[in-house]
């Protein structure tokens, strides 16, 4: 594809000073080793997971009327040591999801488990302390912390809840030196601290008990896009480090695309495709997540003009009254006549550890069913006249700026 | 609809505007310090930055839209000839919603949650348009139409409430062009919203600059916006442009160590898993004043010594404007 080796080509012109590329490589080879090797260890394993909220009605007596499936059936494995990222629209469930792995939200059906150990039927008490290896990053942090505790309290808390004294945790200036803060931020207060910061406070207590798995719902998306970069990073050495296991919930798809191994595409209560982030973003076969795939801004004009966009009509169907059959066919440009509007797709493997829950995946892929005309933006629709006043991108000669006078 | 300002110069012309937020006993704070820029008619500039930035501060400022008490205001801003700084209330009225209109970043909290949006519609046809019943009605209903509303006459009785955040953003849309304006600005109109209804929005905009000529001024931190949609892009830090430039250009070939920085610092959806990162160190809130040199020497790699001594100028070279001593050369991927 021409347009990835242009985005390829540019990305090298905007690198900013990092780790000589030598000791980048070894590291990722290292990284990608120990994935390897972990491959097969199933941290948290779900199967048949369903939340749904009652909608009640009456004033005297609570009727149920209905429920809201805000997640309707999922399946999942996370390996040990790796990534898995959760993305889709706002209202697909992947929130509650997360919280439900975690039983903040108790599930409705479907078995959790976690290590072996089935979550879903543990008592309260044991629950609670199985928690200890189970920790939360939240989207907002300034919301997730308590203003009037200080960050060393916020550190301590875990601990103290867990009836942990050294040992199994670790102390505070440790923490506050693993998320990169300073030790002298363990006696100020969250609004000292910016948004970045605060969220690695957040991270900070996440690690405080040694987790195996971290559930970070929207960690990056309430930062500064210049912070973003720092707190991903922050994240994958954390990992690194202490060999955690993290579901990463996001929007973002390049957040995702990024920090995943494995990314698994939700849409109204299901997940719709899953697959190694590479591939799926490479060749993605849901018909749902071409069209996410192609919606997401690329900060490269080359790129924005060259390539197609699908474009979904209408909105997210609400997930009280879902559609029938497959839950996508109303927004779905590939629709066909048949099985879409009344057979439910089941996630079917594609290729290995690639799976869709689409009727006409393959036909889609191999080009025989094609989106409807009118849902497809060409590039050359929306590309503008060629911009004459400016001169060839990559023309250095053009372009060079002289010092400033007096310099 | 006059044309006229096409050869009388630039349709919105912004020289040095300043804002700054006055504080009983306290410094006052320069939200906005010495931002200008032109827009021409069929345009579509943008302005990029990240909180705090001053973008937003400065879209309100050419609206007239900031309160009078606490907030004083320096410079021009010249649209159509007129000094929209000076005014009379009268008048900035008649021109706010008919000739400049404005798209806000919620659409839920722009929009009044008691009224049905078709009288919402109408009340900026009536109050600009003189239309009146079944005429203002019927003009609505084309509006919702036209951005792209599904069955406009039953949405017309709705209440925001019962329109999804897309459909929303659309219906302030159609309100923000009933008069078809002149000068569109949209502040984050997509910030709010999915990415698969971004892209409708956007898509949207887009139809709407080619087909009524109206000049756009989009307000963004996501450089991916930008990227596809925009003529000129000014790139802004703690309340001053820094760096000024034709979009192709900004994007290829950054040259102030900021909007590099930014590049590097945001992942792509087509990079490959694992490509590094290098974001900014600092943040945004580590402001300095520009008094004092370069507001982001202390985040920037390329610093050099005057940089901490005295502020940089926005100097012009070859169609783009750049603040700064030590900028990124067009062959140097990794500053020193």
């Amino acid at each position: 594809m021409s347009t990835a080796e242009a985005a390829e080509t540019d990305r090298s012109t905007v690198e900013v000073p990092g780790e000589p590329a030598a000791a980048e490589a070894t590291r990722d080879e290292q990284v990608r080793h120990r994935r390897e090797i972990r491959q097969e260890d199933v941290l948290l394993s779900i199967r048949g997971l369903k939340v749904h909220f009652p909608i009640k009605s009456g004033i005297v007596v609570d009727r149920q009327v209905g429920s809201v499936k805000a997640v309707d059936g999922v399946d999942l494995d996370v390996p040990r040591g790796s990534t898995v990222g959760l993305v889709g629209e706002s209202g697909c469930g992947k929130t509650t999801l997360g919280r439900a792995v975690l039983r903040l939200i108790e599930p409705t059906a479907g078995t959790v488990s976690f290590d072996g150990i089935d979550i879903a039927g543990l008592a309260d008490e044991d629950m609670r302390r199985m928690r200890r290896r189970m920790q939360m990053i939240f989207q907002d942090p300034m919301a997730s912390l308590d203003p009037r505790q200080s960050v060393e309290s916020v550190l301590t808390e875990p601990r103290r809840a867990h009836g942990i004294e050294g040992g199994q945790s670790k102390g505070v200036s440790e923490l506050l030196d693993l998320v990169g803060l300073p030790a002298s931020a363990a006696s100020r207060y969250p609004h000292e601290f910016s948004g970045g910061q605060r969220q690695r406070i957040g991270i900070a207590r996440a690690i405080a008990l040694e987790p195996d798995l971290i559930i970070a719902d929207e960690p990056v998306s309430a930062l500064d896009v210049s912070i973003q970069a720092q707190v991903v990073n922050l994240l994958e050495e954390l990992q690194d480090r202490l060999g955690l296991t993290y579901v990463v919930i996001a929007h973002d798809l390049a957040v995702v695309r990024h920090i995943a191994d494995v990314v698994a595409v939700m849409y109204l209560g299901g997940i719709v495709e899953q697959a190694a982030s590479d591939a799926l973003y490479t060749a993605p076969y849901h018909p749902y997540t071409k069209a996410l795939m192609s919606a997401v801004p690329i900060p490269d004009p080359v790129v924005e003009d060259t390539r197609e966009r699908i474009l979904l009509t209408g909105d997210l169907p609400s997930p009280a009254n879902p559609p029938s059959g497959c839950r996508f066919h109303t927004r779905c440009p590939y629709r066909q006549p048949t099985r879409c509007d009344d057979e439910r797709p089941a996630l079917r493997d594609m290729a290995p550890g690639h799976t869709v829950a689409c009727h006409w995946a393959e036909q889609i892929h191999a080009g025989v069913i094609t989106p409807r005309a009118s849902a497809v933006v060409e590039a050359a629709v929306r590309d503008e006249p060629p911009p004459t006043r400016v001169p060839l991108p990559g023309d250095p000669t053009t372009t060079t700026l002289g010092p400033p006078p007096g310099v | 609809m006059s044309v006229s300002g096409v050869d009388a110069g630039p349709l919105l012309d912004v020289r040095d505007l300043k804002v700054a937020f006055t504080r009983k006993g306290r410094p006052d704070v320069l939200a906005v310090d010495g931002v200008s820029f032109t827009v021409e008619t069929g345009e579509t500039v943008g302005l990029v930055g990240e909180s705090g930035s001053g973008k937003s501060v400065t879209s309100l400022a050419v609206m007239r839209l900031l309160p009078e008490r606490g907030v004083r205001i320096g410079g021009e801003v010249h649209f159509d000839g007129d000094d929209l700084l000076t005014l009379p209330a009268e008048r900035m009225r008649d021109i706010r919603g008919k000739d400049i209109a404005m798209v806000f970043q919620d659409p839920m909290s722009s929009l009044n949650p008691v009224v049905p949006i078709g009288i919402q519609v109408t009340e900026v046809l009536k109050r600009h348009q003189d239309l009146r019943g079944d005429a203002a009605t019927t003009e609505a209903r084309e509006l919702l139409a036209r951005v792209g509303i599904p069955d406009p006459t039953r949405r017309l009785k709705e209440y925001p409430h019962q329109l999804s955040g897309g459909m929303r953003q659309r219906a302030l849309i159609a309100m923000a062009l009933a008069c078809q304006p002149r000068l569109l600005i949209a502040d984050e109109p997509t910030t709010a919203l999915d990415v698969t209804i971004q892209a409708q929005i956007l898509e949207l905009l887009k139809e709407l600059v080619r087909d009524t000529g109206t000049a756009l001024v989009l307000i963004t931190h996501d450089l991916g916006v930008v990227a596809g949609v925009v003529d000129t892009v000014h790139v802004m830090y703690s309340g001053k442009v820094v760096e000024s430039a034709q979009r192709h250009e900004l994007f290829a070939d950054p040259r102030h160590p900021y909007t590099g920085g930014l590049l590097a610092s945001v992942p792509r959806l087509d990079a490959p898993r694992g490509a590094s990162l290098h974001p900014i160190p600092g943040s945004p809130a580590d402001l300095r004043p520009w008094s004092q040199g370069c507001a982001f020497a202390p985040r920037c790699a390329n610093q050099i010594e005057p940089c901490v001594v005295e502020q940089p100028v926005l100097e012009e070279s070859l169609g783009r404007s750049l603040r700064c001593y030590n900028p990124l050369t067009a062959d140097e991927e990794v500053p020193a």
